[in-house]
Parts: structure tokens; sequence; C-alpha cells
């Protein structure tokens, strides 16, 4: 059964000007980093979102359209529904340490995948990317956890000056050697997955598309033959190798093959 | 004696001319919207794949959510979302050419809005030679008022049916919808105008389920049409209902989780099986599990094939 179970938002935490945490009344009893709920405001839509902490169930949700725009507007108290957890997550490598590659609104997974590796003891580092100062978020839970983090911003502002993907090569941050577990803009994701297979190491990105169903019958979400919602979001570096769309093509609601802006 | 090999069993059928290598169908809608998909669902075992329903222009369909899981099955207004004709007829080829090394034919699901509006579109869609063409005239979710005009009323069924055939020479299905008084009479409408074969059954309703909380319903568009577990003995019925009263090929769709229940449609008379909401319970691995379930029947009965047993379900004596 996957009918949406509505709760009330019992806490709203601002992360920066466009991002917030929204904390529910709910618990998630089993999920992995980087699996998703179908977050649902009734009467209006619903959107996969990365589970940021399974308990109280949290997502970080950027301003970026319609539906994140109304969600912004909820306070807490506001009834939202929820269905879930969805999706393949990261599975955390046990040998080595591990770098988490995280740009704009991509950090919600990589919060919960900080924690996961805190409790597993695994040395982690997070390189967090974002356009200034300002649109940092979550920075200080990373630093609660224990991560090394190392901050890139696009106009220099903080950290480093320019792409995280770039501050991640010319900083060593894999001369470790450690797996990478990314999420963020699709032309970040490219460029993880171009480092990860030159350096030759194992890596871990998180695909969005447009999802409708959620768990694998509609076909909304297809990035080549595989089903995002399903056999992802989260795939091997090794398995975006030589997928077409990737970086290239996404689909709308019609199941219209378009360019990625 | 009567020992029959596994994989010597027949489990192949022939669907108004389209050969199907094994009598599992992926039902519209289900995993049916690009061809790398359709491919992989080829692979993993089906018989024949059905596109997404198709229409002349694109449409993005309802907002979320579309389809949910309420414990019985699945409910579904998905909208007809679908890219439009030109890039479906794009897809259908691009199948096409993969589908072919596998011996599994690809069945074009379209709708129109008028009666002909489906004549145009089949003309389109033919462009692409899909082996067969399915007019979807029952979808249960949009606007009210064309499941009264097509799938519920013999006479307009008939005539969307005329329009179609008159505009293609592919064989074409016409899939009827459960909510009406008489399948059979629709369905000797459509045979009538010259239908080549029947799928039965579309989703039924539809239905409402409401969020008790908010007091919403909890699909995006209200009403939406039922399918699963839930809806398939009323499926079993229509189709055997159907099979009685024309003599054309019938593509049974409607709950079919197994190969039980593949068996069970086949013994009411149908040529092929669709399977849909089978997908979400068992994955897409469903179609190869599903004929290992009908080659056990078959071989526990003797049968070498579906001809041994179809149509021959018993009649109730009173």
């Amino acid at each position: 059964m996957s009918l949406p179970e509505t709760v009330r938002i019992t806490e709203i935490r601002r992360e920066t000007r466009s991002i917030s945490t929204f904390v529910l009344d709910a618990e998630i009893a089993q999920s992995e980093p980087g699996q998703f709920i179908m977050l649902w405001l009734p009467g209006l839509d619903e959107k996969p979102m990365s589970i940021a902490c399974p308990s109280p169930l949290s997502v970080v949700v950027d301003r970026v359209g319609p539906f994140t725009m109304a969600l912004h507007e909820r306070r807490v108290g506001s009834l939202v529904g929820w269905r879930g957890p969805y999706g393949r997550g990261f599975r955390l490598a046990e040998e080595g340490p591990a770098l988490l590659v995280s740009g704009g609104c991509g950090v919600g997974p990589m919060v919960y995948l900080a924690a996961r590796a805190s409790e597993q003891g695994i040395p982690t580092t997070v390189a967090l990317g974002a356009r200034s100062t300002a649109a940092l978020p979550c920075a200080s839970e990373f630093q609660a956890l224990g991560a090394n983090l190392v901050l890139a911003t696009d106009d220099g502002s903080d950290g480093y000056h320019g792409y995280v993907t770039d501050a991640v090569r010319e900083l060593g941050l894999i001369d470790a050697r450690p797996t990478v577990y990314a999420c963020g803009p699709e032309p970040m994701l490219v460029a993880v997955h171009r480092l990860c297979l030159e350096a030759r190491i194992g890596g871990q990105i998180s695909v969005e598309r447009y999802m409708k169903c959620g768990f694998g019958i509609c076909g909304q979400c297809a990035l080549d033959g595989l089903l995002v919602c399903q056999d992802g979001p989260v795939f091997d570096v090794q398995e975006l190798d030589g997928v077409r769309d990737f970086g290239h093509a996404h689909r709308s609601a019609t199941g219209r093959r378009l360019p990625l802006r | 004696m009567g020992h029959v090999e596994h994989d010597k069993l027949d489990i192949s059928t022939t669907l108004c001319g389209a050969r199907l290598p094994n009598a599992t169908v992926i039902a519209s809608g289900i995993l049916g919207l690009t061809h790398e998909v359709m491919v992989r669902v080829a692979k993993a075992g089906a018989g024949a794949v059905t596109t997404k329903s198709c229409s002349l222009n694109p449409r993005p369909g309802y907002p979320n959510p579309v389809v949910l899981d309420w414990g019985g099955g699945l409910i579904n207004a998905v909208g007809l979302s679908n890219p439009g004709v030109e890039v479906m007829t794009e897809e259908i080829q691009a199948a096409k050419e993969l589908l072919a090394p596998l011996g599994v034919p690809i069945i074009a699901s379209i709708f129109a809005d008028t009666i002909y509006g489906f004549g145009n579109i089949a003309r389109f869609i033919s462009e692409a030679s899909p082996d067969l063409i399915e007019v979807n005239i029952s979808c249960p979710n949009i606007d009210h008022r064309y499941q009264h005009m097509f799938a519920a009323d013999p006479y307009v069924a008939g005539q969307v049916t005329r329009h179609v055939k008159r505009n293609t020479d592919i064989p074409i299905l016409v899939k009827l919808s459960p909510n009406v008084t008489s399948i059979a009479a629709i369905a000797e409408a459509v045979v009538e105008a010259g239908a080549d074969g029947i799928t039965a059954i579309n989703s039924l309703g539809p239905g409402l389920i409401l969020d008790i909380e908010t007091r919403h319903p909890v699909l995006a568009h209200g009403p939406g049409g039922v399918s699963g577990p839930a809806v398939r003995p009323i499926a079993v019925r229509c189709v055997q209902a159907i099979c009685r009263a024309v003599d054309v090929p019938v593509l049974a769709v409607g709950g079919v989780m197994s190969g039980r229940d593949v068996v069970e449609m086949i013994l009411v008379g149908a040529t092929a099986v669709g399977i849909g909401t089978g997908v979400h319970y068992r994955g897409i691995d469903v179609f190869r599990q599903v004929c290992r379930e009908l080659r056990d029947y078959m071989r526990r009965h003797e049968y070498r094939s579906l001809d041994d047993f179809r149509g021959t379900a018993a009649m109730p004596s009173l």
C-alpha cells in the first residue's frame, strides 16, 4: 500500500535565503541515504524529495518552482502527505574514506549520508558548493557530524573560488582514493563522473528526473533504459557510463525528451 | 508418456496475425513511453509490448499523484499524458528495430477526443508500422463525456472502429470498458464495424479515495481507474462474455498477477493476456515468472499448447 500519510510540519529551519529544512511528524523505520519520498501538497502536486533525516523525517528543499514555492509558504502545523521510501540509495563502501560532493540543493541526502558515515566511523570529507557564502546550506550540520568540510563558491565569497568539482581536483581531495558520493546539478554530476573514471575511484551519483508514480510502473523518469525511481536515483559511475541522456536530456511531463539547460 | 519437457511446451500465440513468442503482453500505460524501456520489458520476457496511449498532440496529463497503491491494487488518473504522435512514431520505429530480433511485436495504443480524431491518429501512427493498433475508447479518466461518447455506446464505439479501419491497414484491437451494462453488446458492435480483435478490460470505475485528514482526494484528478487483483474477477467475467459473443481474438487484461491468472483468462477464451499492475507487485521480471507458472500448469495437465485448453471453462449446470 502506498497511499500518502498526511502529517504536520513540526519545524522549518531556514538554511539559506532559498533553502529550508522541513521536519515532519513522521518516522521512516527503514531507509538508506539517497532514497526518496514522494512529498504531497494536497490539492496541488507531489514531488520526489531525498530523505535528509529518517527520524524525524526531514527534507531539504530549495525554492525552484511552483511546488517548492508553495511548500515554502507552509508553516509549522501545516498538513503535508508523504509516501515511501522509494528507490535505491547510496551504499557506503566499508573500505577507505568517503568524499561527499554536494552542489546547491543536492545537500539533502548528503546530510543523511554524512550521519550514516559518522555512525560507521568512516573518515568523511564533505565538499560543499554554492553560488555564494549565503547560499551554502547545512555547513554547521556537517561540522557537528565531525566531517572535514571544504567549501567552494562560484563568486569566491567563501572557501575555494570556483566550482566544487574543481576544488575537489585542485585541493587534492581524491588523493586518499576515497569513494565519491555526489548529488547536485547535473553538470556537476557529469564532472564527478568524469573525475571518478579518470582517477579510477569508486563513485555513486544521485540523478534527478521528472517523476510521476515513483515506484517503477509509469516509465516517466526513464534515463535511457534505466528507471531513475527504481534503478536509481543513485547509480554507480559505471552504470552511467555511456548513458546517452546523462548530462544531456531529461523528459517533461508529456514524456518529450528535452535538452538539459 | 505424457511427460512433456518444460521448454517444449508451446506458450506462443497469434494475435490478429501477430506472432507472440509467449502469450503475455505488457498493458498500455505501464512502462510504454520510451523505446529503451519497452525493449527492456521485452528482454524481461514479455511476448508483446504496448505503448502508452498516444494522441495527436502532446499532453502533460494531470499533476501528481497520478497513481497509487490503495491496498487492493492501483488507482490511477494519469490524464493520458504522452509526447504526441510525432515523438511516439519515432519511439515505435526505434523500438521495432530492436524488438525484431527478439521476435516481439509492438502494439501502438491510440486515443482521440472525437470520432474523426481517431481516424487521424490511426493514419499517423500507421506510418510507424506497429504490428497492431489498440484503439483506446475506454479510458475512465479524461473528461467524463468521452467515456459516454465512445466505449459506453455500441453505435459510437462502432463509428470509432469504422473510422480507424478506414485510415489504416494494420489490424486493430478495440479496448473496451467494463463500466457498461453489456460489454458483449459493445463487442458485437465493434466487431460488426470491422475490429480485428478486442482488448478487455480497461480499468474499472473510476473510483475515489479520500485523504480523510485533509479531505482531499488522494489523486490530484480526484477519481481514478481501479486496476489490480481486486478487478480480476470482473475482467474474467467480461472476457468470457466477449468470447461467447464474438469470434475475434481477445487480449485479456485486468488484474493478472500469476500464471494461474493467465490460465484462467485462456480458459474463458483469451488469445493473449495483458499484465499491467502485476509489474508493480512482481517487478519487470513478472513476465518470466508468469510464463514459468503457465508452463508448470500445462505440464501438470499435459497440455502442449495454449490451444489445448483455450476456451474450455466448464459451464455451470444451473
